[in-house]
C-alpha cells in the first residue's frame, strides 16, 4: 500500500496554492485532511503528479456567523464541527452529521472541504449540505464564485469545482423559527459509510403547518440529492404520523439506487423510504 | 524529490529527508526505529497505528509524514514518563486488556484521546469512543475494564 511517487508542496497562503494549481491543474491534487485522498493514492486510484498540502494556509479552519449566515472553512475538522457548542444550539445537523462520520480518529484528522470535494456517493456531508440548502465558495486565480449546493454534485466523485479551483467556505442560512433537525443513517458496519443516509432540516409555522423543509439523502445514488417530492409533500402540511410516512414513500422516487453485495438497489430505496420517515418524525419531534 | 521534515516525537526532535509518499507510519517505524505503532489494515480502519499529533490522535497509515513537519507526536514509546505507565496502560496491565496485542498500542493511544476529552465515560461512550480500533482477540470487555480503570485512577490523582 505504498503511493505512486509524487511531488510535495505546502504552500503558506492560499494565493500560492492557486496558482501552483493554475499551472498544473491536470496533474496536482489538493491534499486537505487526505482522508479520502490518502486512502485512493494508497490503492493507486489516484495517482497526482503534485500534492498542494493547503494544511499550512492560515484562517481555513474557522466557524463563524456572519450576515445571518454560519460560515464554515473548508479545512474545519469533523470533530471541530462536532463539538461545537455553538452549532448544538443554532444548527445541530451538523455536529450530529459530524458526529456520524467515520470513527474519532478520522474525526480528528477529515475535513467538510475535503469530504465535499471527494463527492463520495456514501459520504455523509452531502446529504446534511444539500437539506440546508447550502452555498459553496470556490476560489481560484480567476476570482471567486459560489456553487449553490444542488448544483455542487455532480456525479460519482465528481463536483462542480473546476479544475484549478478550490473550495474554500461553506455557507448556511442559519435556520430560524420552530425548526426541527436530524441525520439518520444506515452505518456500513465495516467503513461505517452511509449505505443509506437521510438528513432532513424542517421549520413549523405558527400554524403548526410546515413552512419549510429540506431533505438531503446520501448513499443511494451515485451522487447525493434532494428528495424533492418528499419537500414538496411536508409544505403546506400538519407533519403527524401519517403525513410524514406519505411524504417518506417518495424518498427515492425517479433515483436510479446502486446495488452491491451489502445492499441491492431496491434495498436501499427501501431503507431510503424508511430513514426518510424516521428522520422527519425525529426532527418534528426535536421542535420545542 | 526528498523533503527536509523536523518532528518531534516524544519529546525528541527529529530531522530527516523523506519522500513525500512516505506515511507517518513507516517514517516512524522504518526511519526512527519505533515499532511500538503497528500496521495492521493499512486501510484506516483498524486503528493499531493510532499515534497523537499535535494532541489528536490519528491513524498514522492514513497520514503522510511530510504533513507532520513542525507537528509533536506522540507514540506508545512516550506515554510513560520517568518510569511510570500512564493511567491507561496500568488500566490495561491491572485489567488484562489484551490477548495478542497487536492492537494495543493503538487503542491505549486513543483510549488516553478518550479519558483527554471525558474524564469519567460510560461503558457505552468507552466503546464509542475506540470505535476506531478494531481487536480480534478480547472480545473488548477486558479493554473496556481498563479503561474505566484508568478513568479512574485519573480521577484519583489531585
Amino acid at each position: 500500500m505504498i503511493p505512486a511517487q509524487f511531488d510535495y508542496a505546502a504552500p503558506a497562503t492560499l494565493d500560492e496554492a492557486l496558482s501552483l494549481l493554475a499551472e498544473r491543474p491536470d496533474d496536482a491534487k489538493i491534499l486537505a485532511g487526505g482522508h479520502s485522498l490518502i486512502p485512493a493514492m494508497k490503492l493507486r486510484l489516484a495517482q497526482p503528479a503534485l500534492l498542494i498540502d493547503i494544511g499550512r494556509v492560515k484562517d481555513l479552519s474557522y466557524i463563524r456567523e456572519e450576515g445571518g449566515q454560519i460560515r464554515i472553512g473548508a479545512m474545519t475538522t469533523h470533530y471541530q464541527l462536532e463539538s461545537s457548542e455553538r452549532l448544538r444550539e443554532i444548527c445541530p445537523l451538523l455536529p450530529e452529521c459530524a458526529a456520524s462520520i467515520g470513527d474519532v480518529q478520522v474525526r480528528n484528522k477529515g475535513t467538510i472541504g475535503g469530504s465535499l470535494a471527494h463527492a463520495d456517493p456514501a459520504a455523509d456531508w452531502p446529504a446534511a449540505i444539500i437539506s440546508l440548502r447550502a452555498e459553496l465558495v470556490a476560489v481560484s486565480s480567476r476570482g471567486e464564485r459560489v456553487i449553490a449546493a444542488d448544483d455542487f454534485f455532480v456525479d460519482m466523485l465528481t463536483t462542480a469545482l473546476r479544475p484549478d479551483e478550490v473550495l474554500r467556505e461553506i455557507r448556511i442560512n442559519a435556520p430560524g423559527g420552530r425548526t426541527g433537525q436530524a441525520y439518520m443513517k444506515v452505518h456500513h458496519p465495516a467503513s461505517g459509510f452511509a449505505v443509506v443516509g437521510v438528513a432532513v432540516s424542517l421549520t413549523l409555522g405558527a400554524d403548526g403547518k410546515c413552512s419549510a423543509a429540506g431533505v438531503g439523502i446520501t448513499g443511494v445514488a451515485t451522487k447525493a440529492y434532494r428528495a424533492a417530492q418528499v419537500e414538496g409533500a411536508l409544505v403546506g402540511s400538519t407533519p403527524d404520523e401519517q403525513t410524514t410516512a406519505s411524504a417518506a414513500s417518495h424518498a427515492a422516487d425517479g433515483v436510479d439506487a446502486n446495488g452491491d453485495i451489502y445492499a441491492s438497489a431496491d434495498y436501499r430505496r427501501h431503507l431510503a423510504v424508511v430513514y426518510a420517515r424516521r428522520a422527519i418524525a425525529e426532527a418534528v419531534a426535536k421542535i420545542k | 524529490m526528498k523533503k527536509a521534515v523536523q518532528i518531534n516525537v516524544n519529546g525528541t526532535t527529529r530531522e530527516t529527508e523523506v519522500e513525500p509518499r512516505l506515511l507517518l507510519v513507516h517514517y516512524l517505524r522504518d526511519v526512527l526505529g519505533l515499532t511500538g505503532t503497528h500496521v495492521g489494515c493499512e486501510t484506516s480502519l483498524c486503528g493499531a497505528c493510532t499515534v497523537t499529533v499535535d494532541g489528536q490522535a490519528v491513524k498514522s497509515c492514513t497520514m503522510f509524514a511530510v504533513q507532520a513537519d513542525g507537528s509533536n507526536i506522540t507514540t506508545i514509546e512516550g506515554l510513560a514518563h520517568d518510569g511510570e505507565l500512564h493511567p491507561v496502560q496500568e488500566g490495561f496491565w491491572e485489567r488484562h486488556g489484551l490477548q495478542c496485542g497487536y492492537c494495543t498500542p493503538g487503542m491505549i493511544m486513543a483510549a488516553a484521546q478518550l479519558l483527554e476529552r471525558n474524564h469519567a465515560p460510560t461503558r457505552e461512550e468507552i466503546r464509542h469512543g475506540l470505535e476506531g480500533n478494531l481487536c480480534r482477540c478480547t472480545g473488548y470487555q477486558h479493554i473496556v475494564e481498563a479503561v474505566e480503570y484508568a478513568s479512574k485512577a485519573v480521577n484519583r490523582e489531585p
